[in-house]
């Protein structure tokens, strides 16, 4: 161990630990409560919406908002601008 | 009245077990009338930590089954009057618990005046696990300072907030309770492992007891004497002050730091 190592520390691996976990726990939260079928239901409507728009798989989102036992599902889909959506079409079509 | 409360945990191997066994005797110590479940079912252990091992004849599948009565079943601890241990099939039939047949033997439990039954969930979050926390009124999650028994609790809450009949009702919720186990509190002032203040932040539990990381654990299941039954062992106070805290008492965390260690123990190590 060279002596600049001594200012050179790396943080504790407990705090590490913690910061990881708060992002994975806070991330897997959001998506926990909905009902099981929205992962489903998402991919099922990108595959519809790409027969006719090829959208990237990440331009669809899902939100289930509860406001006073009203529940609001809210779908975003985010249409890619016409080039770049041609270019993505030609591109898709040449896959398999 | 009687009060089920689900020891769980997600991951495997992080103590729900010695939990059940220590918590059971601590309260059937205090005069409470205790059954202990186990819900692993293919894979019995309770009965080994227990140390009645050799004294199962029927077990709980037995009860589900008809096959005999619940008081057969029923194994009376031998330190403690008012335990008795419900031990595990070793069936490899998964489908072999019922939601209808558990909650028949709940009610049995019920209507023999029990004020606890303590349901040992099995790791994961299949149908044992599931089956163990759904009719629960309280749930202990076990947790070591670690970061995937961390992640697998935070989605056991999930469960209990959503998997379970009180749940499922309306009327409430399962009252959920943070139990770190093999806490090491030099690890935690070197900054190695988690302290039970980041943990309770992360999963936002009330801590209902810390158990430091102990040798005496080991000893116990080898012996088949519940850990909380060795009066010598720090282990032992950890968890007596847990069930206290259970019964609805204030008592302050101990054993979360490093005893300070005099001049000659520092001279000479040890």
């Amino acid at each position: 161990m060279g002596l600049l190592d001594i200012f050179r520390r790396q943080p504790p691996s407990a705090q590490v630990a913690k910061e990881r976990l708060r992002i994975i726990v806070a991330q897997e939260r959001g998506a926990r409560g909905g009902p099981d079928y929205l992962p489903l239901l998402r991919r099922e409507l990108l595959e519809v919406i790409r027969k006719y728009v090829n959208v990237d798989p990440e331009a669809v989102v899902i939100n289930l908002e509860r406001d006073q036992g009203q529940e609001v599902l809210e779908l975003t889909v985010a249409l890619p601008d016409k080039i770049q959506g041609a270019k993505n079409a030609t591109a898709a079509g040449a896959k398999p | 009245m009687t009060e089920i409360i689900v020891v769980t945990s997600g991951k495997g191997g992080v103590g729900k077990t010695t939990t059940s066994a220590s918590i059971a005797c601590g309260l059937a110590s205090r005069g409470k009338r205790v059954a202990v479940i186990d819900f692993d079912i293919g894979l019995r252990n309770l009965d080994l930590i227990m140390g009645c091992e050799r004294r199962v004849v029927y077990d709980f599948v037995n009860v589900i089954n008809g096959e005999c009565t619940l008081k057969q079943a029923l194994i009376k601890d031998k330190r403690l009057e008012t335990l008795f241990v419900l031990a595990a099939s070793q069936t490899r039939d998964k489908d072999a618990l019922s939601a209808e047949g558990v909650e028949r033997v709940l009610n049995e439990l019920r209507a023999e005046g029990f004020d606890y039954v303590l349901c040992d969930s099995p790791a994961g979050i299949e149908k044992g696990a599931h089956l163990a926390m759904y009719f629960a009124d309280r749930a202990i999650v076990v947790v070591n300072p670690e970061v995937s028994s961390v992640r697998d609790s935070d989605r056991i809450l999930g469960l209990l907030a959503s998997k379970t009949r009180i749940a499922e009702g309306g009327s409430g919720r399962v009252q959920e309770h943070l139990l770190l186990t093999r806490y090491s509190p030099r690890r935690v002032a070197a900054g190695e492992m988690m302290g039970v203040d980041d943990v309770k932040e992360i999963l936002g539990l009330d801590v209902v007891g810390v158990i430091p990381e102990s040798t005496d654990v080991l000893s116990a299941s080898n012996a088949g004497t519940p850990v909380i039954l060795n009066a010598e062992s720090d282990v032992s106070r950890a968890y007596h002050d847990a069930v206290s805290r259970l019964l609805g008492e204030t008592v302050p965390l101990r054993f979360i730091e490093e005893p300070k260690r005099g001049f000659f123990a520092r001279l000479f190590g040890g």
